[in-house]
Order: structure tokens, then C-alpha cells, then sequence
């Protein structure tokens, strides 16, 4: 009895060893801990990774892994832009885009540039403003603003068509085609388009008679009109100077004369040529008159 | 006594390196349980002004990270009686509340109830070198007050100045700054048997640990069940453990006087094992079920079924009746309380403003103590349970726990003693002992 029941009457002492309380106490140091359950596992985790990627086959494999994941993700139905959508911009300037902007559709929307589209868009002549997006079913949508042809610029070698900025839009073939596009002519003109347009408002009193505006030497315009005439504005304020030309004519019909240059270059002096006709009568005038004062 | 005052101040400096590194584990070596608590300090300036003041301040800086009890071994009357049980249930309950804690604790701060504690009384005088009283003239009346013979094998365990004078006032708290010629101090010094401390720092030792402090539980008890006022005004904190009990006396917020009775709720368990003629475990079992202090006639009627392992059945299914084991228990608190009460009149407690009686410790959870009490002690009894400190368990915030979170709370918080001032280099100069009688004399 005493035998069997000794144990339960043995003193239970639930101390831990000397041994095992040190070792208790050796895992709680916080560099032991940090190392064993941080250090170590990353460690081997990195040994293990670089040991795996010596073996060049290994490196291919887990390279050729990775892209067909990417693919995966990347060549979802969700993802494909399939066919590309203009808008706003005429049949040429369609014709045009699509041939500089050069995509194989269908393609994954990760692998389009829309910045570098957009740039090689707005880089053709016609084309003002682009704003290119992806749409929601893979439909690559660019919408263009097209430049509004203002001018006709007659160069040497043909027409071209200038917007209100002086910004070159395309060639013209000739002038019977763009008969609404007022004309200016001569070299550097488009840089003072500006200046051109506040010409031919001023001249719209000689809307009919007008045919287009000259720049001459680079920094001032002539007027030229109907019949050959000429009206050659100062440099400095020529759009005043039309209007006085213009007041002046007005009240005296100048340009219904037998004028054929009138020289505004200096404000204070104005110039008239006279046509050949005109000018022989107007010295047989003169002759007349100093020979009956002669006579 | 210059050896002591090195060794304190090494533990004291101990104690500023855990405070650095935030966590220290409090323990207390009882006789019938050994508690830990391991304590984090959120690395509050204990220093700073801001922090509360008087006895709460700091309290609200740590909190209980680790918690573990074990039942003590090798452990009597608050002494460590057996070397290799009494390391082998602190390492118990040292890794336990470690593992919990999870976290490595080197300073440990432990407090015993045993170790026979006398208290002295202590007066000193010096003058003022600067008329401004400074901390050198507070080391310099420190050093002047006179040591009695307190005997080759005990050793100082708290010195703490509990009041001090200057020129004709007196009952000043911190004179640091005051203007004076002649300052006094009294100082409550506690001596406990040396080899008491000796053997609870070996064990401590064994377990990898540094002691950074000793207190007596009664001191800790007081600490944390005493409130404020009572601290105060004047109280006495007795705090009946399961081998000693301890008393402790507060007056003016600083402990004046400090005992311990050899006699606890274990000679209770004794008692009614003896009595009864059953295992103390059952003893044990019983006692803390059906215990009582106070007989009615229902007792009589009221059967307790005592099981015992003899293989005896008449004598393993024998009814008591609860009378019966009151009758058993109550001599036996009585003479504790006796002897309580034998050792605050020594003490001069009835000259007290008040004479508030707290009981704590595992044996004052026997009802009908604190009537007991009050009969024997004065009128003024209350069941003292410890205060609340930051995430301590529910477990702990009993009674039985009362010593454990006044450590906790002395940790934190330490008072001033003695050694924590700079000691003056002239040494101690030899004064009668008559000066120390006179003042408890005219204080108690």
C-alpha cells in the first residue's frame, strides 16, 4: 500500500533545473532572441536563394517563370487595346496618324506610351492639341484639335497654309482652292501673322479691291491691291497708318486715281507714284500751264 | 558600519541601472508563497518634479509586465531555512514570471519578513556650515547621529531620517534651503540578522540575479494598504503572513517603528492539524473553507466532513463541528494578536494622534478577524488590501499580496535612507544612546 500510494505523497517541486533556467534566460537576451528568430531564418533563406540562382539553367528558368507570370497579368483580355479610335481630325490627318503612330494592334495596355504617342501625334503639322487615353474596352481613343487654316502664305516654292499663329498646316496646291485664306507673301512672314491679321482687318474697307500683303525685307508690309497698286506701310504702326490711307481715300478717292504706289513709310511725308499715262498728262498739264505763263 | 553603508549604496546604484534599463523584478520570499512581479518602467523621470508628489509620485510611471507565485520551500517564519529549496522555489518563481514577462530581468528587489527586526531610534545634531542648509549638512547630521550596539550578527536593513530640526522647530519634512544654525535629525534605523540578508542575497545570486534592494515586508505591507491620512496621522499595519507577522508603524508618512512576531497563519494550520489529527494539507484546506473566529450556534449544528488517507475509515470519515475548529483556531489568533499588541505597547502606540490598526497578509482573510481584533488591539480595525497599481493582476490585488505591491510601490519610489547621502568623511563620533530613548519618549 505505502509502496504503491508513495508517489503520490512525493514532494512535487515544479523548479526547473539550473541548467534549464539558464537556458531560459539565455533566450530571453534580446540579441539571441533577435538572432534566432530573425537572423538566422533570413539568413538561410538568402543562402539558399543565391545557392539556387548559381546554376545558370535555374536563373533562366526562374527568369522565363517571372515573364510568362507578367504575361499572364499583362496579356488579359482585360488589359488588350485592340484597334484605335480618331476623333476630330480630317480623312488626311487620319491617314497620316495612322501611319506615324506605329502600334500592331491587339496590345497590352501596359505596353503603350500614351505620353510618346501623344508626342509623335502632336509633332504632325495639322494637329493643334491630342489627348490620347485608353477606353474601357480596349479601344485606344485619340482625340485631335485640328489647327484652323488663317493664311495663305505664297512662297517660293508653292502655297502653304498657316493657322492664326503662323504655325505651317499643309501645302496648298493653289489659290483657287483656298480662296477664302487671305494672302501674305514674302520671307519671314509667318512671324508676324499676328500683325498681318490686324492688316487685314484695317483693310476691310478695301475688302474687294484687296489681294494680299507683302512682307518686304523682313519688317514692314506692303498692301497690294487690284490694278497693281501698292501701299507700302512704315515699320513702326502700320495699322494706323492703313487707317489714315484708308480715311484719306475715303474722302478723296486716292485710290480710284491713276495712283499706283502710295509711300507711307514715313508717316510725315507720304509718297505718291503716279501711273506712266498719269504722270505724262500731269507734266503736259504743267508744261501747259507754265507755257500759257510763258506765252 | 562603513562596509554596510558601501554595500547599500552599491545595491542603491543597482538600482539606477535598472531603472535605466526600465525593468526590475520585485520578490517576495514569504513562508507560505514566493511572488514576483517583474515591473516596466516607461522611462518616466523619477526625479522630475511633475510627477506627483509625496508617497504617489512615480506610481503611475511602471506597470506589471510578469506575474508568478509559487508555494515556498524551504522557507520559515520569513527565513530562508534551507539553501538549495528556498533558491530552488525563487528560481521557480523567478523564470515563471519571467516567461510570462517574456523578457530577461537582472535586478531584483526582495523583501522577508524574518530576521528577528528591531528598530532604534536615532538623533543626531550638527551645525549649519552655510547658514542655508544644504545636502552636505543633511550627510553631515546623518553621520553625527549616534549608532547604538545593535551587535556583531545583525545588520542595518532600513536608516531612514524621519524627522528633522532646525534650531528651535521641529517636524520639518526636507529642511534643504531653510536658514538655521543648528540642525537635528531623527532616524528610524531597522536592524535585521545578518545572515538572514546574506542567505536570501546567496539564493538570489544562484538564480543569476542582482540584488538591487532589500526591504522588511512589514514595510512593504504598510507601504501599499496604509492610505494616505493614516499614514499620516498614525497607524499601525499589521500584516499576519503565514510564518510571521509583522508590524509596522506609520506616523508622519515615514515608518517610525517596525516589528515582526514569529507567529503566523501556518501555527494556525498547525493547530488544527494537531487538533483535528489530520494532514496539514487538509488542515490547510479546511482553515481556509470553514475557518472562522466567532462561534454562534449554528456552528454547532454546522458538520465538517473531514477526509483523510489513513486507510482508517472510521477515522478518515469522522465529522467536526465548526465549533469545534474555532475553538481550535481562536487561542492561537488570539496569541498572535497578544503578542501583537504586546509589541505596539513596547512601542508606545496609544500616544499616537491615531491609533488606526490595518490588518492585511493571508491570515486576515479569516472571518471574524477584525472583530477579533478590535477587541484586542483598539478600536479602530480595518481590513487593509493593497492599492492598485498599473496592470496588476486580479489575482494579486488581495490581501494576501499586500507586501508584493508595496515593493512594487517602494521600487518605484524609494524612501530616503541613510546611505543615499553623500557620508561625511570625519566618520561617526560615539553619543549616548540616552538621546535616542528621549526622543521616543517624547514622540510616542
Amino acid at each position: 500500500m505505502s509502496q504503491i500510494n508513495s508517489d503520490r505523497y512525493a514532494p512535487f517541486d515544479p523548479a526547473p533545473s539550473l541548467w534549464s533556467y539558464r537556458l531560459l534566460r539565455l533566450m530571453l537576451s534580446p540579441f539571441l532572441r533577435r538572432l534566432i528568430f530573425y537572423g538566422i531564418p533570413v539568413l538561410l533563406l538568402i543562402g539558399v536563394g543565391l545557392l539556387n540562382l548559381t546554376n545558370e539553367q535555374r536563373r533562366e528558368q526562374v527568369l522565363t517563370a517571372f515573364n510568362d507570370l507578367k504575361m499572364f497579368v499583362t496579356e488579359r483580355p482585360e488589359f488588350m487595346v485592340n484597334l484605335m479610335s480618331l476623333k476630330g481630325a480630317s480623312v488626311s490627318v487620319m491617314q497620316d496618324i495612322r501611319e506615324v503612330v506605329p502600334i500592331d494592334f491587339p496590345v497590352s495596355r501596359f505596353d503603350l506610351d500614351l505620353d510618346h504617342i501623344r508626342q509623335i501625334i502632336l509633332g504632325l503639322g495639322p494637329v493643334k492639341d491630342a489627348n490620347v487615353r485608353v477606353r474601357s474596352n480596349g479601344v485606344l481613343q485619340v482625340d485631335v484639335v485640328e489647327r484652323a487654316p488663317a493664311f495663305l502664305w505664297r512662297r517660293e516654292n508653292g502655297l502653304e497654309v498657316l493657322d492664326e499663329t503662323g504655325i505651317y498646316v499643309r501645302t496648298g496646291a493653289s489659290r483657287l482652292q483656298h480662296r477664302d485664306l487671305p494672302l501674305i507673301a514674302g520671307e519671314g512672314a509667318d512671324s508676324q501673322v499676328a500683325q498681318a491679321q490686324q492688316l487685314f482687318e484695317a483693310a476691310k474697307p478695301l475688302r474687294e479691291r484687296l489681294r494680299g500683303l507683302v512682307f518686304i525685307g523682313e519688317r514692314r508690309w506692303d498692301v497690294v491691291l487690284d490694278n497693281g497698286q501698292r501701299l507700302m506701310l512704315p515699320e513702326k504702326n502700320p495699322v494706323l497708318a492703313l487707317e489714315r490711307l484708308i480715311a484719306i481715300n475715303q474722302a478723296e478717292d486716292l485710290l480710284e486715281r491713276s495712283v499706283k504706289v502710295v509711300d507711307f513709310r514715313l508717316q510725315h511725308r507720304p509718297t505718291l507714284q503716279l501711273r506712266r499715262r498719269a504722270m505724262h498728262e500731269f507734266k503736259q498739264t504743267k508744261l501747259m500751264q507754265l507755257g500759257q505763263i510763258n506765252d | 558600519m562603513t562596509d554596510l553603508y558601501q554595500k547599500q549604496r552599491a545595491m542603491r546604484a543597482m538600482r539606477k541601472a535598472a531603472m535605466q534599463r526600465g525593468v526590475i523584478a520585485v520578490l517576495d520570499v514569504g513562508s507560505t508563497k514566493i511572488s514576483c512581479l517583474i515591473l516596466r518602467f516607461d522611462g518616466v523621470n523619477l526625479n522630475d518634479e511633475s510627477e506627483g508628489v509625496g508617497s504617489i509620485r512615480g506610481h503611475s510611471s511602471f506597470s506589471v509586465i510578469g506575474s508568478a507565485t509559487t508555494a515556498s520551500r524551504g522557507v520559515g517564519f520569513g527565513e530562508v531555512l534551507s539553501m538549495r529549496e528556498g533558491e530552488r522555489a525563487i528560481r521557480t518563481a523567478l523564470q515563471s514570471a519571467q516567461k510570462l514577462a517574456n523578457i530577461r530581468v537582472d535586478h531584483v528587489i526582495a523583501c522577508f519578513s524574518g530576521g528577528k527586526p528591531r528598530s532604534y531610534g536615532l538623533a543626531g545634531e550638527a551645525n549649519v556650515q552655510n547658514q542655508v542648509v544644504s545636502e552636505q549638512d543633511i550627510a553631515r547630521v546623518l553621520s553625527a547621529c549616534d549608532v547604538p550596539d545593535y551587535g556583531d550578527s545583525r545588520e542595518i536593513l532600513h536608516a531612514q531620517p524621519v524627522n528633522f530640526g532646525l534650531d528651535d522647530r521641529s517636524g520639518l519634512d526636507d529642511p534643504r534651503g531653510q536658514l538655521g544654525e543648528r540642525l537635528y535629525t531623527d532616524v528610524h534605523m531597522l536592524t535585521v540578522d545578518e545572515k538572514v540578508i546574506r542567505d536570501l542575497a546567496h539564493c538570489v545570486k544562484r538564480c543569476d540575479l542582482e540584488l538591487a534592494g532589500v526591504a522588511s515586508s512589514a514595510y512593504a505591507s504598510a507601504v501599499s494598504s496604509l492610505v494616505e491620512d493614516e499614514q499620516e496621522l498614525g497607524a499601525a499595519c499589521i500584516d499576519i503572513g503565514g510564518g510571521a507577522t509583522g508590524v509596522c508603524v506609520f506616523l508622519k508618512k515615514h515608518m517610525i517603528y517596525c516589528d515582526a512576531v514569529r507567529l503566523g497563519g501556518e501555527h494556525i494550520t498547525r493547530d488544527v492539524s494537531m487538533g483535528l489529527q489530520v494532514p496539514i494539507v487538509t488542515a490547510e484546506r479546511i482553515k481556509t473553507i470553514n475557518g472562522g473566529l466567532f462561534a454562534t450556534g449554528m456552528d454547532d449544528r454546522d458538520m465538517i466532513e473531514v477526509r483523510g488517507d489513513t486507510g482508517d475509515w472510521e477515522h478518515d470519515r469522522r465529522l467536526v463541528s465548526r465549533t469545534e475548529l474555532i475553538g481550535i483556531m481562536r487561542p492561537r489568533a488570539e496569541e498572535i494578536l497578544e503578542e501583537v499588541r504586546n509589541h505596539l505597547d513596547a512601542a508606545g502606540f496609544e500616544h499616537l494622534p491615531s491609533q488606526q490598526i490595518v490588518l492585511t497578509g493571508g491570515s486576515s482573510l479569516i472571518p471574524g478577524l477584525d472583530g477579533l481584533a478590535s477587541r484586542i488591539l483598539g478600536q479602530q480595525v480595518r481590513l487593509g488590501r493593497p492599492l492598485r497599481i498599473h496592470r496588476l493582476p486580479q489575482a494579486y490585488s488581495g490581501p494576501t499580496c499586500s507586501s508584493i505591491v508595496g515593493l512594487s510601490l517602494f521600487a518605484a519610489h524609494p524612501q530616503d535612507e541613510w546611505w543615499d547621502f553623500e557620508m561625511q568623511p570625519e566618520g561617526y563620533p560615539a553619543r549616548s544612546v540616552k538621546r535616542a530613548v528621549r526622543w521616543f519618549k517624547e514622540n510616542w
